[in-house]
């Protein structure tokens, strides 16, 4: 058995490579540290190798190929859930898991119910559109500060207020997708970017109606039928109702002739347009869509966490909600809902590394893409 | 006071400038917001405190300042080309015939990998250029002046003819500009389009890191997140010039810079940075291709 079947100048480079990693780091992180990196990278590069050949020859295009089945799997499992009983049993499950859980799991379960539906959000406009939204949290503020506003000034109660917050997030949406959706797509990303720093700025400054770097404080929390919600539970619950519902109102959406649009469209605009499609409109109508139930998300923050600030809604916030599009396959329901739990849920149980937490954050960024540009359980699909 | 506002903005307008070369370059030939292109200008900054902090441990600035400087430029300028094209050999070649979605996240995915190594490397704090350099500034038509402004203008006004006359009179120049125009043309005609690309990763990020030194020498502190801000700024001057033309990426340096400066003094300085972004709205809507840039045709 040869281990290595390479050649010499392979080996030379290898070491060249790891030469290049340590060289690189090397007036950053000083002498001793770059050895470091200079040997994690040879690791790493050899066992990329020996995934490729020698006793491990294959162990890597197994796992992603049992990485797609999972993705099969899940797929057909998530079309079984549409017959009744094993929707029932999903639902029973989140209804009872988090009673035997402390009020610690159960905000994070919250959490990642929000991201879910900020994800699924997204979703409509990034992976069935196409449309690349880098300023998505902009959508996201607009809602949590409707909502605030609206409840510190006027005593506005949580149910009215999520409708005013969806509604000014879809207004906002559309006054921006009506000049901008006309631009080429890179060009329309750099303008949601833009205009996701420009809210920020804005919510940073505009001190008498936001309050500034302060936040809003005391925002009203919500009740239902003269019951405020306000042990985590009860939020976890609420945020359950919301999830579902936009589970089942995405799902509905990706399967009608406006989702078959957007889909084409995605795939090559100018053959939608061809076909006859009003791309413009189904454009901005994904555009509108995705940012409503970022409103609603906002307005569930304001109210869960009685208290918003500019700080929540930083750029990075937007990359998160991007990632985690990308990160389960785009236009995968499942998907989406796996890489929400994946990017929230899973860092919180790693929280001592929560320095180099980032920093895989963004190897697993690139490595996705360059390893399964498709997302986890991403379908290879047509293009 | 107008004097000293079109200074300052010239100044700052030059920084600008020289970032947007690097997103302009790119995106001329692969069409690609190289994202991570801000960085490579933090990057820079920070080699240029780490560089001078150690020549000013072996005492050189004493004997010469203009070496020191020169030295200090040169190999961050160095370790910047390498970083940029490392970079493009991992995140972005591989990628190459993906969609466009792909390019564009990994590119967020290294932009957060280069500000966290930094921060976990040189920690969370400011960091501080060491207080060797004293400029004694001088006053001109009513306005304060720094040595370093004068540096900052001089340097990028030469390094963008340098630039404009490799691209123009050079056999590589000349392969750049065809494999902008049509990459597979010019890979059928004989020419290597990884080593195109590559040099053009580098010459963008060696210009990133001539701004990022003049940047740390200007307000004398450097931090793992000016990237960001900074990187948007200049793709906004890339984009007001009109991206992909060199002549436009400098002319929307310096407008950029210019406004932002304007826009601070004389309206409101806390809204500078939501200036320079509206700035960038306003242009893609009402004029896409920038300043200078040529109308495109969108192909089947």
């Amino acid at each position: 058995m040869v281990l290595f079947p390479a050649t010499a100048t392979k080996y030379f480079r290898y070491i060249a490579i790891s030469f290049w990693a340590g060289l690189l780091v090397l007036p950053f992180t000083g002498a001793v540290h770059a050895l470091e990196i200079a040997g994690i990278t040879t690791a790493a590069v050899l066992s990329w190798r020996l995934s490729k050949a020698g006793p491990f020859a294959g162990a890597l295009d197994e796992f992603t190929r049992q990485l797609s089945r999972a993705g099969k799997v899940i797929d057909a499992v998530s079309k079984a859930v549409r017959t009744r009983t094993a929707l029932a049993i999903i639902i029973v499950l989140l209804l009872v898991i988090p009673i035997f859980q402390n009020d610690y799991y159960r905000d994070v379960l919250t959490l990642t119910g929000m991201y879910i539906v900020l994800a699924l959000g997204l979703n409509i406009i990034v992976g069935q559109a196409g449309l690349l939204n880098l300023g998505y949290v902009a959508f996201y503020a607009v809602g949590a500060y409707t909502y605030a506003i609206l409840s510190t000034r006027f005593g506005t109660a949580f149910w009215p207020g999520m409708v005013a917050g969806a509604l000014a997030a879809s207004v906002f949406a559309l006054l921006i997708g009506m000049s901008t959706l006309r631009l080429r797509g890179d060009y329309f990303a750099i303008v949601t970017l833009g205009l996701g720093e420009i809210t920020r700025i804005v919510l940073n400054n505009w001190d008498s109606m936001t309050g500034g770097p302060n936040g809003i404080s005391r925002i009203g929390r919500p009740a239902i039928a003269g019951y405020t919600l306000s042990a985590p539970l009860d939020f976890y619950y609420l945020i359950l109702i919301i999830a579902c519902f936009t589970v089942f109102a995405t799902h509905r959406l990706m399967r009608s002739r406006i989702g078959r649009a957007w889909i084409a469209i995605r795939e090559d605009e100018v053959a939608a347009e061809a076909m006859g499609i009003d791309t413009f409109r189904l454009k901005l109508l994904a555009f509108v869509l995705g940012s409503a139930w970022a409103g609603i998300a906002g307005v569930f923050f304001a109210a869960k966490m009685a208290f918003v600030s500019p700080e929540s809604f930083s750029f990075f916030e937007s990359v998160m909600i991007l990632c985690m599009v990308v990160l389960g396959g785009m236009g995968s329901i499942p998907g989406i809902i796996l890489g929400a739990f994946l990017l929230i849920a899973l860092p919180e149980f790693f929280r001592e590394f929560q320095d180099y937490r980032m920093l895989a954050f963004g190897f697993a960024l690139v490595g996705m893409m360059i390893f399964r540009p498709r997302g986890l359980l991403g379908s290879a699909g047509s293009k | 006071m107008f004097t000293q506002q079109l200074i300052n903005g010239l100044a700052l307008g030059a920084v600008y400038a020289l970032i947007a070369l690097g997103y302009t370059m790119v995106y001329g030939i692969l069409q690609l917001i190289n994202f991570a292109h801000g960085e490579v200008y933090m990057l820079g900054a920070y080699l240029g405190i780490i560089v001078l902090g150690l020549l000013t441990a072996l005492g050189l600035p004493a004997y010469s300042l203009a070496l020191t400087l020169g030295i200090t430029i040169v190999v961050s300028m160095l370790f910047c080309a390498a970083y940029g094209a490392a970079i493009e050999r991992v995140a972005y070649r591989p990628l190459r015939n993906a969609s466009k979605l792909a390019p564009l996240i990994s590119a967020v995915g290294v932009s957060i990998i280069l500000q966290n190594f930094v921060m976990l490397a040189q920690g969370k704090e400011y960091k501080y250029l060491p207080p060797v350099i004293s400029f004694e500034g001088f006053t001109f038509l009513g306005a304060r002046i720094s040595p370093v402004e004068v540096l900052i203008l001089g340097a990028s006004i030469l390094l963008m003819v340098l630039l404009q006359l490799f691209i123009t009179r050079t056999k590589l120049g000349k392969a750049m500009r065809a494999t902008s125009q049509d990459m597979t043309m010019a890979g059928l005609v004989g020419i290597n389009i990884n080593k195109v690309i590559s040099v053009t990763f580098m010459i963008g990020s060696a210009l990133a890191a001539v701004a990022g030194v003049m940047v740390t020498l200007y307000y004398g502190v450097a931090h793992f997140f000016m990237g960001y801000t900074a990187g948007l700024k200049a793709f906004t001057a890339a984009v007001l010039g009109g991206i992909g033309s060199i002549p436009g990426a400098m002319l929307g340096g310096f407008t950029l810079g210019l406004i932002e400066n304007f826009c601070a003094s004389y309206i409101s300085s806390v809204y500078k940075d939501a200036f320079a972004f509206l700035v960038l709205i306003i242009t893609l809507i009402l004029r896409p291709s920038g300043l200078v840039g040529q109308r495109h045709i969108d192909k089947v």
